[in-house]
């Protein structure tokens, strides 16, 4: 089997996976081992791509041809890789944490949240591996619809209001905004391939190409560029581990990883740099740092409060593609990785907070650190790598990121992640620092506040403990990603 | 026997017709129906792969050679709409088995199959035909027989509507007469070919451009364009599940292919386009039918009624490729002929099944029936989707070509318009899917079960239809290509 | 002269006007198929009237195959065919006006008038009943 049969593989197992979740519905032990075993079958495919594609292979398979010229393609290139591995790599983890969070929380419909959970991931692999504009707008859109009875879980009017929000947002702007780029593009050059230096040079003029950008960073509204930012927020009505996987790492990274790649390979860097349209995009993209940092501050809703943390780190991603360098491509690609295990780390604790202590606002988490030490441990490594301090993994993505806007000579833009740096310590570092260091809030809450250590059901906690390993790690260690983004930034 | 494909194509319903009407039993018509829809669908398979290799068939009726006699004349164009109109018949008719069963009275079914086979003769007529006063003939054979299946709807104001559509079909017919009238005095011959010919010598004529404006009227009233379309959301909401499903899959795309007809064959593109600039009028009324259609639908409590709205935003969008007058716009007209009947034929079909087991289609009787009746409603869903223009599916095909076609007229804003009534899509069949799906039922939806196999099955057959059609559209697109470049009257 | 000379398209007009507005301003439904039926026989005499060639006399064969008489003289014939196709039309309207006819029937068997403004208040009514048992 060559590494493109591999790609579709990858697309495959986790669909296969919710078939057999789906068949073993009335055996949840048995249920749980199937998702377990589908997650690592699925890294282990992941994998071997990974050894094909680092060796300089870029794996190519054509599924169909739905309009003459328009092929349905995976393409396995490094940037689309690098997402494949942390989308791989994270779910089996998540799958673990979900199992502990699902029961110890008593949800419903477990088979539904997972089979749906394993469609997702199949939609999220085809958008690592799209190997066109086209099949990048199919399994965008697939993932959207599959995500959508995740946010609906509850079933309740909340969740029934936010699942509107979620598909109205992300429907209404990738088919009004994205496929019109994409059909706009198709009529530019005649072709719809991604290609190393971009397809649009010589076809468009410095207007288009400014116009036909916009569309793209606002049409793909899983990055969250404001004014279309609101669906995450209001995604968070779902269950956790949702809300952790999807929602900090799969769709959201879906989303600038599609900006990162439409940049790298529709547009170029070099003939965006030359033209210098995506100028005003870097300074919306700064704009949304800022005031989704400046949100985050105001909510005292745990996940509320890590979704706007999420918007705005996800703006240093499209910053890194709108810097269209070197150092900023390199930086955007490798903030994928370090804030997916970040955020993914700060989730689980929200989540592990929940179930053990039933507790979703901030103000009511002081003294928490004494009850569940481990996971406000790993919150507080978490911080570290959203905020980008040594020795967690963030701290390099902020390194090229600044290094980019540098290269660019937007000495602005370096203040701009300075700023936001500081604000992600005063919202996210105050909440580890309260749960160790505050007295607790209300002893006699809710019963568990002074019974010694209560920690999240096992499972969740071993997830909690690999991912915020994960973040350490990567910042010894940083090498096979760093790697892969060097391949598409250029020299 | 190949030969006489055209004959069997319009005889066999015709004499089906008959033939129910006199059989007292109401199984037996509709074995009879559907051994007639069955034959129709097969003819119109054989002309459509004869038609692909290039033939232009002609066949003279009755021996009578043309221009005396009436010639049935087909290319890609009406062999597409032939497919379209016997394809839809060969899956709803099985639909229609218990469908009207459960809808209408025992004593009536043998003559609703009468007249269920004269539409689909009728409709197939339309197409076929390349006689200009044949069309008007044929066109009365199918609007008159779609009277009377209205009229049989359960509900009693499907008698008012059936009326009104009436009055308002019969004025469009008698237009296109007079215009067919006004063209022969003009001409000496009512071959459409034959008029192609003669007609550019007369172009600057007044009686030509009168006659023009009385086909235009009156086909647009038959095709409900904005705002000639006020008979058709009435008419839809209250005829019987199966005849919704399939008036609206077929009886406004012969109309619409009528107005090809007219204005690209036997007008010409450079009379109808060049000349009068029809373009720039039936441009707004496409933009003005999709967007206030579109608005509309999105407040209808009946679902039926919702779908029936979004019909005449979807003919919008037909016209809107029209009105470009290119090859990519016409390829996009003639791929959602195509296309719309697939999910509209699904999306009516899925609501049969449901008026079949609740009774009702209004929204909340609708509501928490996603656990109820599991298939019919994953079939709507899916059908909506396509509706919106999902990719995989063949709304997006459509919409694919409409927006190529806009922006290869450096219509930018025409294209996003085009896309930003697709989210208004979003919205109606949203509404929908979230009552199905997350609603509370209602007792009689609470007792309700899946729908019986040969709704489900017809169902299914035309979402996998959207499905195959959106994954792999080599085919619909090569035939609307050539349809297209037939209708601009380059090489085929 | 040439408004004169057109006199056979002012009647047809004249009455398809007559027609049309009957069936417009209206509320009767009889009245309204009534209207119809004077508009499409308009049509039919405008068709008629299109078919008549100044001097020109039924077009029956005389004489021989060819049309020629027995005098040998060239006979002007009117022009049958929209006089045939006429025919076809004729059929279509009666069985428009049977059709219209039957379901104003059955509209008065159900609603009780052939009013369309009373017919239009039952079915507002209906309508409100539709919404209040949902």
């Amino acid at each position: 089997m060559n590494a493109g049969e591999l790609a579709l593989l990858a697309l495959i197992i986790p669909a296969v996976g919710a078939g057999l979740v789906g068949l073993l519905r009335a055996q949840p032990n048995l249920r749980e081992a199937a998702s377990l075993v589908t997650g690592g079958v699925l890294l282990g495919v992941v994998m071997r791509i990974h050894r094909a594609v680092a060796a300089g292979e870029i794996p190519r398979l054509v599924l169909a041809e739905p309009l003459p010229g328009i092929p349905l393609e995976l393409e396995v290139e490094p940037l689309g890789m690098i997402f494949a591995l942390v989308a791989g790599s994270l779910w089996i983890v998540t799958t673990l944490y979900a199992i502990g969070y699902m029961r110890g929380h008593h949800e419903k419909n477990q088979t539904r949240f997972y089979i749906f959970f394993a469609l997702a991931i199949s939609c999220t692999m085809g958008v690592a591996f799209a190997g066109n504009l086209f099949t990048l707008f199919v399994f965008y859109e697939a993932l959207t619809l599959s995500t959508f009875p995740l946010v609906t879980h509850a079933g309740t009017d909340a969740a029934k209001r936010a699942g509107r929000v979620y598909l109205g947002i992300l429907l209404s702007t990738s088919i009004a905004f994205q496929l019109f780029a994409i059909i706009w593009t198709y009529l530019l050059t005649g072709t719809i391939d991604f290609e190393m230096g971009g397809i649009l040079e010589g076809r468009a003029g410095e207007g288009v190409v400014a116009v036909l950008l916009a569309l793209y960073v606002f049409g793909i509204g899983k990055a969250a560029v404001m004014p279309f930012h609101r669906w995450l927020p209001a995604a968070m009505v779902a269950p956790t581990p949702v809300s952790a996987l999807l929602h900090a790492v799969a769709v959201v990274k879906a989303g600038v990883f599609s900006i990162l790649k439409i940049t790298i390979y529709v547009f170029g860097i070099d003939f965006l740099t030359q033209l210098g349209a995506s100028v005003w995009l870097m300074w919306v993209a700064a704009a949304t740092i800022i005031l989704a940092s400046l949100v985050a501050f105001r909510k005292d809703n745990l996940k509320a409060r890590l979704a706007y943390s999420t918007i705005s780190q996800l703006s240093y991603v499209v910053l890194g593609a709108m810097l269209a360098n070197t150092m900023g491509i390199i930086g955007g690609g490798m903030h994928i990785v370090m804030h997916a295990f970040g955020k993914i780390t700060l989730f689980f604790c929200a989540g592990a907070i929940m179930v053990a202590a039933h507790k979703t606002e901030i103000s009511d988490m002081r003294g928490l650190g004494r009850t569940m030490p481990v996971t406000c441990a790993a919150f507080f490594v978490g911080t570290l790598s959203i905020i980008g301090l040594p020795p967690a993994g963030g701290t390099w993505s902020k390194w090229f990121l600044g290094l980019g806007a540098l290269d660019a000579g937007q000495v602005g833009l370096v203040a701009v992640l300075m700023v936001s740096s500081l604000l992600s310590i005063g919202y996210l570092m105050i909440v580890p620092v309260r749960a160790f260091f505050s007295p607790a809030s209300n002893p006699h809450g809710h019963g568990h506040a002074n019974g010694g250590i209560h920690e999240a059901p096992l499972p969740s906690l071993i997830a909690i403990v690999i991912t915020s390993l994960c973040c350490l790690a990567l910042f010894v260690y940083p090498d096979p990603f760093f790697q892969l983004i060097s391949m598409v930034a250029g020299p | 026997m190949s030969a006489h494909l055209p004959a069997i194509q319009i005889v066999v319903p015709l004499l089906a017709a008959a033939l129910c009407v006199l059989v007292p039993w109401k199984r037996v018509s509709w074995g009879i129906a559907f051994a007639g829809s069955v034959t129709a669908f097969f003819a119109a398979i054989g002309l459509l792969s004869r038609v692909l290799d290039g033939e232009e068939i002609r066949y003279a009726l009755g021996g009578w050679a043309a221009p005396w006699g009436i010639e049935y004349r087909i290319d890609a164009v009406n062999a597409l709409v032939l497919l379209i109109v016997a394809g839809i018949g060969v899956v709803v008719t099985p639909f229609a088995l218990k469908s009207v069963e459960r809808e209408l009275d025992g004593r009536r079914i043998p003559l609703f199959y009468g007249a269920w086979m004269l539409c689909l003769c009728g409709l197939l007529g339309i197409a076929i035909t390349g006689d200009a006063f044949n069309i008007f003939v044929f066109l009365e054979i199918s609007s008159l027989s779609a009277y009377a299946l209205i009229a049989m709807g359960s509900d009693r104001r499907a008698l008012v509507s059936a009326f009104r559509y009436l009055i308002m079909g019969s004025v469009g017919a008698s237009f296109i007469v007079i215009g067919i009238g006004l063209l022969y005095v003009e001409t000496g011959t009512l071959n459409l070919a034959d008029l192609a010919e003669r007609l550019p010598a007369l172009h600057g004529e007044r009686t030509v451009l009168v006659a023009f404006a009385f086909l235009t009227v009156g086909t647009s009233l038959k095709l409900a364009l904005f705002p000639l379309h006020l008979w058709l959301p009435n008419a839809y909401t209250f005829a019987p599940s199966a005849v919704t499903a399939f008036l609206a899959a077929t009886a406004t795309k012969v109309a619409v292919y009528v107005l090809l007809r007219f204005f690209f064959t036997v007008f010409g593109t450079a009379y109808s386009f060049e000349q009068l600039r029809l373009g720039v009028w039936l441009l707004p009324l496409a933009l003005v039918a999709i967007f206030t259609m579109s608005l509309v639908a999105i407040f209808q409590g009946n679902v039926k009624r919702m779908l029936a709205y979004s019909s005449v935003a979807q003919i919008g969008y037909i016209i809107l490729g029209v009105s470009f007058a290119s090859v990519t716009g016409l390829t996009a007209a003639t791929l959602h002929l195509f296309n719309h009947a697939l999910m509209k034929g699904a999306l009516f079909l899925a609501l049969g099944c449901v008026m079949y087991r609740v009774g009702s289609v209004h929204i909340d009787a609708l509501r928490g029936l996603g656990r109820r009746m599991p298939w019919t409603m994953a079939a709507f869903t899916a059908g909506g989707l396509s509706l919106i223009g999902v990719p995989l599916t063949v709304g997006f095909v459509s919409k694919w070509f409409l927006v190529l076609g806009a922006l290869e007229q450096g219509m930018w804003p025409v294209a996003a318009l085009v896309l930003v009534t697709s989210t208004m899509a979003v919205v109606y069949i949203w509404r929908v899917v979230e009552a199905i799906y997350f609603g509370e039922p209602s007792p009689r939806a609470e007792s309700a079960t899946e729908a019986p196999l040969s709704l489900l099955v017809p169902t299914w057959a035309l979402i996998v239809a959207n499905l195959y059609f959106g994954i792999d559209a080599t085919l619909t697109t090569s035939v609307a290509g050539q349809a297209a470049r037939t209708l601009l009257g380059g090489a085929p | 002269m040439e408004v004169l000379g057109l006199f056979n398209y002012w009647v047809v007009i004249f009455l398809m006007m007559v027609g049309f507005y009957a069936l417009i301003s209206r509320g009767n439904l009889v009245k309204k198929v009534i209207g119809l039926n004077i508009f499409q026989t308009s049509v039919i005499i405008f068709y008629v009237s299109t078919g008549k060639i100044a001097g020109g006399t039924a077009p029956i064969l005389i004489g021989d195959d060819h049309g020629v008489a027995e005098a040998g003289a060239e006979v002007l014939y009117s022009n049958p065919l929209p006089h045939v196709l006429m025919l076809t039309a004729i059929v279509v309207g009666v069985a428009t006006m049977a059709m219209a006819l039957a379901l104003v029937v059955r509209i008065r068997e159900t609603y009780g008038t052939v009013e369309d403004d009373e017919i239009q208040e039952q079915v507002l009514a209906d309508e409100a009943v539709e919404g209040a048992r949902a």
